[in-house]
């Protein structure tokens, strides 16, 4: 899909605080439509936040701050989201497959009546573009985190979205499914033109997909091509921990030291 | 619990119909059967959701709040129904309110049951009734209830399951995912406190049937059941459900039968029906899906670095 040069998400000046306290400022960049970006940064650095602010869960401290045209507006039908996942319940008697109905229409009051066949349709095409049909019948705390990442994943897509919001969908995956799952959002969204801001500890899996790395250290925000932002310099600075990027005989770059350091800081 | 004198012996036999007539055949069995199914209905539906909310503790514990307003409304001369549902309803409100935090309070819940209970124990004792009172809501008292206590029952029941087919959707959706639920617009806390009063609008009417101590038997014997046997929201509603009024039903018929109290009858149906369950279906994966589950793992295994 021809990339559009039309802003999805534009900062301006944009401020967040976390409780009493300003985590960054003065934050201006501009994402555009159809961009896959990594949000990176330590932990505490206020990646979440970032995506809370265009979620509208939490207005910014400053600045002004634009969604797909609109202030940022709680309930935004063309945001899908995929919050950082805590261990679901082994026992939770719910299919995978109820969880990505609540993608379309889990914000519906009272019956929703008529349209159930086309939305079971709708559920059938999201759990299958994750490729998912094998085990969505199954309780879904019985799956391993990649086919959870799945399905979930498959719940944002149900909502039909413009833009998908992404906090740590690699998060205790192994590397195959890390780089499994980053290229199954990075096929999704040019399948559908989409937006994706996606959070990551680690950049390695995600370096031959990402358009632009945006950077959340230090109180401010940073962004810019891979090649500008990953170098061993800007790392360690970021940081403030020895990183360094190294070039294989392909080109390749491949990040070392920001695994031992999330390792040491993850909550 | 007044147990009614029968000058005949009655009739009990293959004659289905005949039994249903007879165990209909006088109007406190009616008022019975008719408060009870309602009854059990809502809190069958109630239940599913307290269930996978775990909120199994918080809905025994206001049952027990319950019985300090029943008794602390017949001090002032007012109906029990009345004391249960302003004492439920305001505290269901407040439970509500801390929503997600209520979760591992066991210690707080408990200390507010117990002093709820001891409340109740000093306004018993200030009417200076007889025990009967205190026993009819600790118990249950489902054979003596009036025409006007059942339409009382059929108006609170009907409201119930209304405001939950009203906010089934958002209210699973926030149960199973408040994160993204609450990013999709759901009021996610206003849920959380119209949850528990309607909960403690159910548990004020099953408090009639079978009283503040065995409230479980209704709420979420049936609930825990049901998830046991299916992984379909819609599904493990309906069969709680019709769990719920089966237990009653059940228990109401044999209790016509045996001159022993109701409420043993259907706590121990329910009990009975939940260790079966157990048996029956010790996990909700079958051998096969497991053994599924640990090639998939094993695989996985083989292929991390």
């Amino acid at each position: 899909m021809a990339r559009s040069v039309s802003p999805a998400i534009v900062a301006e000046g944009v401020a967040a605080a976390y409780g009493n306290r300003l985590i960054w400022r003065n934050a201006s960049f501009t994402v555009n439509t159809g961009e896959f970006v990594a949000v990176l940064g330590p932990n505490g650095s206020g990646k979440s936040t970032l995506l809370r602010l265009l979620l509208g869960l939490q207005p910014p401290a400053a600045g002004s701050l634009q969604v797909l045209g609109k202030r940022p507006l709680r309930g935004n039908p063309q945001i899908g989201y995929v919050p950082q996942r805590r261990n679901i319940d082994r026992d939770l008697p719910v299919r995978g497959r109820d969880f990505v109905h609540l993608g379309i229409d889990g914000n519906r009051w009272g019956l929703v009546l008529g349209n159930a066949a086309s939305n079971h349709q709708r559920v059938d095409q999201a759990i299958t573009s994750v490729d998912a049909q094998a085990y969505a019948d199954r309780p879904i705390g019985r799956l391993s985190g990649g086919e959870q990442q799945r399905l979930l994943l498959a719940q944002a897509l149900a909502g039909r979205p413009q833009m998908l919001l992404l906090d740590e969908p690699l998060a205790s995956l192994d590397l195959r499914n890390q780089i499994i799952i980053a290229e199954l959002v990075a096929e999704l969204a040019r399948a559908n033109g989409l937006t994706v801001l996606l959070i990551a500890h680690d950049i390695n899996p995600l370096l031959p997909i990402v358009d632009r790395v945006l950077y959340v250290a230090h109180g401010g925000l940073a962004i810019g091509k891979p090649a500008e932002v990953i170098t061993t310099e800007q790392l360690s600075r970021l940081y403030d921990a020895p990183i360094e990027v190294l070039h294989d005989s392909h080109g390749h770059m491949f990040v070392v030291g920001l695994e031992a350091e999330s390792a040491h800081h993850d909550a | 619990m007044p147990e009614p004198y029968l000058a005949v012996a009655p009739y009990f036999g293959w004659d289905v119909v005949r039994d249903v007539q007879e165990l209909l055949r006088y109007a406190f069995m009616q008022h019975a059967y008719e408060a009870g199914t309602i009854v059990a209905l809502s809190a069958g539906i109630i239940g599913y959701f307290v269930v996978l909310r775990g909120l199994s503790f918080a809905a025994h514990a206001l049952s027990h709040i319950g019985f300090a307003g029943a008794t602390g409304a017949v001090l002032v001369g007012a109906t029990p129904i009345a004391g249960l549902l302003v004492f439920t309803m305001s505290a269901g409100a407040v439970m509500g309110a801390l929503g997600q935090r209520l979760r591992g309070r066991d210690v707080t819940i408990g200390l507010v049951m117990a002093w709820s209970l001891g409340l109740g124990l000093l306004f018993t004792y200030l009417y200076k009734g007889s025990a009967q009172l205190a026993i009819g809501i600790l118990f249950g008292q489902i054979f003596g209830i009036t025409s006007q206590e059942v339409a009382v029952t059929f108006a609170a029941g009907f409201l119930t399951v209304l405001a939950l087919v009203a906010v089934y959707r958002p209210l699973l959706f926030s149960t199973l995912d408040e994160e993204v639920a609450e990013a999709k617009g759901v009021p996610v806390r206003g849920l959380s406190i119209a949850f528990m009063v309607i909960l403690a609008v159910a548990v004020s009417e099953a408090v009639q049937v079978v009283g503040v101590l065995l409230i479980f038997a209704l709420i979420v014997a049936p609930a825990a059941i049901a998830e046991r046997f299916t992984t379909r929201p819609s599904r493990g509603l309906l069969l709680s459900a019709a769990l719920a009024v089966l237990f009653t039903w059940a228990g109401l018929a044999v209790a016509y039968y045996v001159p022993y109290p109701v409420g043993f009858f259907i706590t121990t149906i329910a009990f009975g029906s939940y260790v079966l369950a157990r048996l029956a279906a010790p996990t909700l994966i079958r051998p096969r899906e497991r053994g599924r589950e640990l090639l998939a793992r094993e695989e996985q295994l083989r292929h991390s670095p």
